[in-house]
């Protein structure tokens, strides 16, 4: 199992390195930072002052090079746009996009798991049939058109909660909802579709016949098969979370990682983009590595494999 | 798409909130105010956004004031001062005033600021307000000269906007990212409290000095980013907003039908362009080097129902390539009426009886871009219409690689012509016209100190710009401020909100 797991991270952080080249690589073709960081008044001369002050006219991979030694002793760098230190910069609007992401993930499972179980159990059912248009309007539904229908209702009409900001944990409420709802279809109809296929299947008929209990027979049996690829989807729809949720951040103002890593393009801020791009492809990666514990402890024949 | 649901979610806000009483926190004598951009740096020097202004004007002074209603110029933390040569001038300053930590402002300041601020390794990010000084020195602790490289008679104009006075002693030890964080001016309003991106608190300065710019009457300010603007509009239903500025003309009217706001609309100095390659970067043979074709596209677009249907408020057609209130800016010019027939009457002179195709390239207001390609498809430019960033674009431009754009120039709230003309037409890298005459007589009006000298050549100037239809001059832009009914503000041509001007009713 250790070697597996120490291959697994070293294969990990290759993939961070590989992610973090190619952007950066990407990001120097897709306009010139030294006038995107002059801003729209400034003149030609300006430009070039700028360049040669930040190093831009030097090779891009002494540029990258450098970059990568720095983040390895964990100094990203100095904002170009906040003239603050990145590190510190990305941790104030990760503890907001963390919240947010652990909410409405957790929001997304509580909501979609009970109602795919159930929509599997009574196919065709009125709950089977609420579930399929939830499922069906979570997806139709533009999140930013959501976010503003759930302020109009809760924050200007009734007065409930606050419409935007990260203050207290009344703040998170309605976003949380608007995050986790993106999220909810695709894990209720896995799970519906997970636990239709298991109920189904030869082991479950057995265990009836052997006169386990109907409460058994679904969270012993069929949920712990059934939940195996909800458990990879939800570790993928987690780290979407962290570094997608910039609708959801715009909307509501909460100034979180996702809005941050959004504008930072916008304003060719590389220092920031850089490290938000690593640091959000290694969430990824640890999410889908647990993922995998997660499984093969769930499913002790993954283990082997 | 989009735009469609953003309007029937804003719609939806309004209509139920017709019934809902918006409340101003004016028992706790806190006006609260939304930004819809993150400001990079409150230090002045290292940010160029349009907030980055409005806090400039609330927390530090400049050596002299220019009243936005009358243009007129008075001293601010100088009483006087006066042209020793054409390019030293000296300044009288004011006793008695002190920094919002208590440090006395004195000649040391002015020379500080001065001298760090002009020397380019210190990376002040709007070179242009800043590179023409050369040095400050200290005559006594109340008299201070300030050299110029050169001959710059828009200097009392920028001494009077962004050239801001910072306190030596703290400075030299916080730096910007010290000022960024833990701001000190000498201004109405002092910072309380920054955190970055996000919340800026306010407070009002008791012992402001007796400055034209006027005493504060709230004390309290406090500014939120809030980048969407249906979202700053839930804000201000739900009562917890005094003001929004910035807010689109099709919001703003539907705000204004409603008793609880009130909608003020003000012109801003901004003037949007289509650039044409006349100096023939592009391709020497592209179309737009032929005179006829760049009248052609002056007469096609219809630019007074672009201002009536689009940007609508006190928005106006410009025909000059600088804002028209901007000293130097005459509007004695040629003008092109809008005239399909003619432009295409022009463009069959030009050998192009059945038009041709171009890209066309622009950077924001995609609303207004796409108005503009259809009324030079109507007369047969065809266009291959590109959105970029500005970064991207800006970077064609400089390559010489734009044969057509819709831009747009802000200039900086300088009331003088240097600061749009001169910016386009000097042979720099957005230069897309190149014409040696133009250079010559914009070189004399932007150094001479005579007035009526200025005035003789930025009128050959822009003559020879419109008569030529280098450019097509669209229209100026407005800014719609919305706040409620307990708020009292008039706001000013040059976009920048005053704090120090609000009252409450």
């Amino acid at each position: 199992m250790l070697p597996f797991i120490l291959k697994r991270l070293g294969l990990a952080l290759l993939v961070a390195l590989t992610v973090s080249f190619i952007s950066f690589s990407l990001l120097f073709l897709s306009g010139d930072p030294a006038a995107a960081l002059a801003g729209e008044t400034a003149s030609g001369e300006d430009i070039e002052a700028i360049r040669r002050l930040y190093g831009f006219d030097r090779p891009m991979l002494v540029q990258y090079g450098e970059w990568l030694f720095a983040a390895l002793r964990g100094d990203f760098g100095e904002s170009y746009y906040f003239k603050l230190p990145v590190q510190s910069l990305i941790a104030d609007r990760l503890q907001v996009t963390m919240t947010l992401g652990v909410c409405g993930i957790l929001f997304a499972l509580l909501t979609a798991v009970p109602l795919g179980v159930i929509a599997a159990i009574r196919p065709n059912s009125i709950i089977d049939r609420v579930a399929l248009f939830l499922s069906v309007a979570g997806q139709a539904m533009p999140s930013f058109w959501f976010g503003l229908i759930l302020i109009v209702v809760f924050a200007i009409q009734l007065g409930w909660l606050p419409p935007s900001g990260a203050a207290t944990w009344r703040h998170f409420i309605m976003p949380t909802i608007v995050l986790g709802y993106y999220a909810m279809p695709a894990i209720m109809r896995l799970t519906r579709a997970g636990m239709l296929d298991v109920l189904n299947s030869d082991y479950i008929r057995t265990a009836r016949a052997k006169g386990a209990s109907e409460g058994r027979v679904m969270f012993k049996h069929a949920l712990r098969n059934a939940i195996i690829p909800v458990v990879s989807l939800a570790a993928v729809q987690m780290g979407f979370m962290l570094g997608g949720s910039i609708v959801v951040e715009s909307v509501f103002a909460l100034h979180g990682a996702g809005f941050l890593a959004w504008e930072s393009i916008a304003r060719n801020d590389l220092p920031t983009v850089q490290a938000l791009i690593l640091v959000f492809s290694m969430f990824y990666i640890v999410f889908t590595f647990l993922a995998d514990v997660l499984n093969a402890w769930l499913d002790p024949r993954m283990r082997s494999s | 798409m989009k735009r469609i649901f953003l309007g029937t979610a804003g719609l939806a806000a309004l209509t139920v909130s017709l019934a809902m009483p918006a409340f101003a926190d004016k028992a706790s004598d806190t006006l609260r105010v939304a930004f819809t951009k993150e400001l990079e740096n409150v230090d002045s020097y290292f940010n160029s956004s349009r907030e980055g202004v409005v806090l400039q004007r609330a927390v530090w002074d400049g050596l002299i004031y220019r009243d936005p209603e009358t243009n007129e110029y008075v001293g601010n933390l100088a009483t006087s001062w006066e042209w020793i040569d054409d390019t030293t001038l000296e300044f009288k300053l004011r006793e008695g005033v002190t920094f919002h930590n208590g440090e006395a402002f004195t000649a040391d300041d002015v020379v500080f600021t001065v001298n760090y601020v002009a020397d380019e390794q210190n990376g002040v990010k709007t070179q242009r307000n800043v590179n023409w000084m050369k040095s400050a020195e200290k005559i006594d602790d109340y008299t201070v000269r300030i050299t110029l490289k050169d001959k710059f008679p828009a200097a009392i104009e920028f001494l009077s906007g962004p050239v801001s006075m910072y306190p030596d002693e703290y400075y030299a030890e916080a730096g910007p990212s010290g000022m960024g964080l833990k701001p000190v001016g000498t201004g109405p309003y002092k910072v309380v409290e920054v955190v970055p991106g996000q919340h800026f608190v306010l407070e009002a300065n008791e012992n402001y000095h007796d400055s034209p710019k006027g005493q504060p009457s709230i004390k309290n300010v406090d500014i939120r980013t809030i980048p969407d603007v249906n979202t700053q509009m839930a804000e201000l239903f739900s009562g917890s907003l005094d003001l929004i500025w910035q807010v689109p003309s099709d919001q703003a009217e539907k705000l204004a039908t409603m008793d609880q706001f009130t909608v003020s609309n003000e012109s801003t100095m901004r003037v949007g362009y289509l650039q044409m390659d006349s100096a023939g970067r592009s391709g020497a043979d592209n179309p737009f080097t032929k005179k006829e074709v760049r009248e052609a596209v002056n007469y096609a677009i219809n630019r007074q129902e672009l201002v009536d249907a689009l940007l609508k408020g006190k928005s106006q057609v410009v025909n000059t390539p600088c804002f028209p209130s901007q000293f130097g800016c005459v509007q004695d010019v040629t003008a092109y009426e809008y005239n399909p027939e003619k432009a295409k009457e022009l463009l069959a002179e030009a050998g192009y009886p059945d038009g041709f195709s171009t890209e066309f390239y622009a950077y924001r207001d995609r609303q207004y871009a796409e108005a503009i390609v259809s009324y030079l498809n109507a007369v047969g430019i065809k266009t291959d219409f590109k959105m970029l960033q500005y970064s991207a674009l800006r970077e064609l431009n400089m390559d010489g690689k734009v044969p057509l754009s819709f831009q747009t120039w802000g200039s900086y709230s300088i009331n003088d012509a240097s600061a749009m003309v001169s910016q386009f037409f000097k042979h720099g890298s957005l230069d897309s016209t190149r014409d040696d005459e133009v250079l010559e007589w914009l070189n004399v009006a932007d150094s001479s100190t005579d007035p009526d000298e200025r005035i003789e050549y930025y009128t050959k100037a822009i003559e020879k710009i419109t008569g030529e239809a280098f450019w097509a001059p669209m229209f100026s832009y407005n800014t719609n401020y919305v706040f409620t009914q307990e708020v009292v503000y008039t706001p000013t041509p040059d976009e920048v909100l005053r704090f120090v001007d609000v009252t409450w009713k």
